[in-house]
């Protein structure tokens, strides 16, 4: 099969010295942004972006995913050890993880927590390997219409699958849109909402969005609390591993749906989380310990990490094959890919080879590192916690106003990402959710080409949505993910009226 | 979330939260208006410039209206913050809205020492040794780290002028 031998040099490259560095750096310092208050995976490796300037695109690509694996993994931490979960996705692991850890098991619920996660993380990167090159060459067949229509069933997953209100999704992502469209017209060349600024001209940067978005209004949230850490101890020895091991089999049936569940709603956007809740009130409902669930039942802890990595994990297949990110972490490696010179999309596969390869050879080497550290360093990391906020946070924030500065070398983008900070505070106090305000961001541009090209064509009907059986099925997807919950709420009632 | 008690103790998390969405309400419109400046019709190339984000500032209104509505209907007593909460909130906003505008006037390295000196000593309360050793340390550390190993350039004032770095 071509694809195994692509693998194969792909691991060729992932295993140069440099690139094997990169990665154990990558994962320390992703471990230690998931752990730290105030930084996540999204703008922890937006800050630590134009590091990889001057790196080729491989080295590069490889540092930033493994940051994102080292973050997923140290979620886990907080979550456990502090009940602080540092992702949204890893609040599902709390509500088992951190009874467990009060009773002193807690060595046993990371061991299961890290183990999940690489078992689900490889699960994801197996399913990359197979079904990745495939989509990709599907794609490429894709017209405008039909890429349109790939952005409008991810958009509207997010206004179905989020637990927000829907009309408050809706107005975050337009606020997106609104935003991508500020600057010069990519079509016509025209100038358009930029009102006599020549600071607008380029438009909104979304890195710049994301770290003060996900980085300041974060700071500024946990400053309400005031904030006193309470730093925990952890120490996992070897004998308590090799327990938990092989106490582990015995669930495989949890790991198998969890993956799968993962892989299934990691692929459409906004997945992570719901995946990581679904996993969790799945394996509750079938369980035979399910009434144990949330004082400390170790299956609790294996449902949503394994479906949690699992769907980070798969994220990363429709942004690669289709340039479609799945979270925003991987909307910020899209944009990364841009930096570098890459076009994100379908003809990675066909041009960049060396480039696809490794990466996804570095996500099975990436995932095993990760499990050696996190496992044999988690005193290291949960001392991080004993430091003070009050030390932390001026860090965390001039690392901010570092990151923000150097994308584009521009003092007036550090400016931005303070006010994207207050906004994002505001917004999340009012529970609109921030990742389809940054993918809208991201990827307005490109919608609004392909929907523009697509009228062009079709001489302004809408028709062409539905031409053809590909892009009326893309649709007609993407309306059921639109009103999922009204169809849901649809079902209930159904149901109880019948009963 | 607490519920409210009395008046005094902070915000109701209603009324921020329809202010919120006025204002976005307001962005909707600036949107609309800026599109119909840039065109909405079609031209000799097909869609204006203007198209879009027209329909998007459309979306950002009749969204935030129904916002606003379900926001008004219901009010569950919850409180937005504390007013000590916000103090808090705003005493990390407003400095770090001086840092960042004196920022390219110090250049960065400068600045990120006051405001990480400041921050320890009035937030953190910490001894002068331990504030001089991380304030200092951190711009050495990002200065060799950023501009020597990744060859990445910081905005730089008056001071590195004359150390000439």
């Amino acid at each position: 099969m071509e694809e195994i031998a692509n693998l194969f040099q792909g691991f060729a490259v992932a295993l140069q010295p440099f690139n094997i560095a990169v990665m154990v750096l990558g994962i320390v310092l992703g471990v230690i942004i998931g752990v730290l208050p105030g930084l996540g995976g999204a703008n922890g490796v937006a800050i630590l972006l134009p590091l990889t300037f001057s790196m080729p695109p491989t080295s590069a690509i490889i540092m930033l995913s493994c940051i994102y694996w080292g973050a997923l993994f140290g979620g886990a931490i907080t979550s456990i050890l502090f009940n602080i979960p540092g992702e949204p996705w890893s609040v599902a692991t709390t509500f088992d993880g951190y009874p467990m850890a009060q009773q002193g098991k807690a060595a046993e619920a990371l061991t299961a927590a890290f183990t999940s996660s690489f078992v689900g993380a490889l699960f994801a990167v197996v399913m990359i390997t197979l079904v990745a090159p495939l989509v990709a060459g599907f794609a490429l067949r894709f017209g405008p219409a039909e890429k349109f229509a790939v952005y409008f069933l991810a958009f509207c997953s997010f206004v179905g699958l989020s637990k927000e209100p829907p009309f408050k999704t809706i107005a975050a992502m337009m606020i997106g849109f609104a935003l991508a469209a500020v600057g010069l017209d990519s079509i016509t060349g025209q100038l358009r909402l930029t009102f006599g600024s020549t600071e607008l001209l380029n438009g909104f940067d979304f890195l710049i969005a994301v770290i003060g978005l996900f980085g300041l209004g974060e700071i500024f949230l946990t400053m309400e609390e005031g904030l006193r850490f309470q730093g925990g101890k952890a120490k996992i020895d070897l004998r308590v591993v090799l327990r938990t091991w092989m106490s582990l089999p015995q669930y495989w049936m949890t790991s198998l749906r969890s993956c799968v569940i993962g892989c299934w709603m990691g692929v459409t956007p906004a997945g992570a989380t719901p995946a990581s809740f679904m996993s969790y009130g799945i394996a509750k409902r079938v369980s035979k310990n399910g009434n144990n669930f949330g004082k400390g039942e170790i299956e609790g802890v294996i449902a949503p990490e394994t479906a949690a990595h699992a769907a980070g994990t798969a994220a990363l297949l429709p942004m690669l094959s289709l340039g479609v990110p799945g979270s925003p972490t991987a909307a910020v490696l899209l944009g990364g890919l841009l930096i570098w010179g890459l076009q994100p999309g379908p003809m990675l596969f066909v041009e960049q080879k060396e480039f696809v390869w490794g990466l996804i050879a570095s996500m099975y080497l990436g995932n095993l590192v990760g499990l050696i550290i996190v496992l044999t360093c988690v005193p290291i990391f949960a001392a991080i916690l004993r430091v003070p906020f009050s030390i932390i946070a001026p860090l965390i924030l001039v690392l901010c106003a570092i990151g923000a500065y150097s994308v584009h070398n521009s003092t007036f983008d550090v400016v931005m990402m303070l006010v994207f900070g207050v906004i994002g505070y505001a917004l999340k106090k009012c529970n609109y959710p921030l990742a389809p305000l940054v993918l809208a961001i991201v990827l307005g541009d490109k919608a609004e080409e392909a929907f523009r090209q697509s009228l062009l064509g079709s001489q302004g009907s809408l028709g062409i949505f539905f031409s053809n059986t590909l892009v009326s099925t893309i649709m007609i997807l993407g309306l059921i993910a639109l009103f999922w919950s009204v169809i849901q709420n649809g079902f209930t009632r159904l149901r109880t009226v019948a009963a | 979330m607490t519920t409210q008690q009395s008046h005094n103790v902070g915000p109701s998390h209603k009324s921020v939260e329809a202010g919120v969405t006025t204002v976005i309400g307001i962005f909707g419109a600036i949107v609309v208006y800026g599109s119909i400046k840039a065109g909405i019709n079609w031209g000799a190339e097909g869609p204006k410039a203007g198209f879009f984000p027209f329909y998007i500032g459309l979306f950002i209104i009749i969204s935030s209206l129904i916002n606003l509505w379900n926001t008004l209907r219901e009010d569950d007593g919850n409180l937005f913050a504390e007013w000590g909460q916000l103090r808090q909130v705003f005493s990390v906003v407003i400095p770090t809205g001086i840092y960042v505008g004196v920022l390219p006037f110090i250049g960065l390295y400068v600045s990120s020492m006051i405001f990480i000196a400041w921050f320890m000593r009035w937030l953190g309360k910490y001894e002068w040794p331990i504030i001089a050793a991380i304030s200092l340390g951190m711009p050495v550390v990002t200065y060799l780290i950023f501009e020597r190993w990744f060859l990445v350039p910081l905005p730089k004032g008056p001071l590195e002028d004359l150390l000439g770095l």
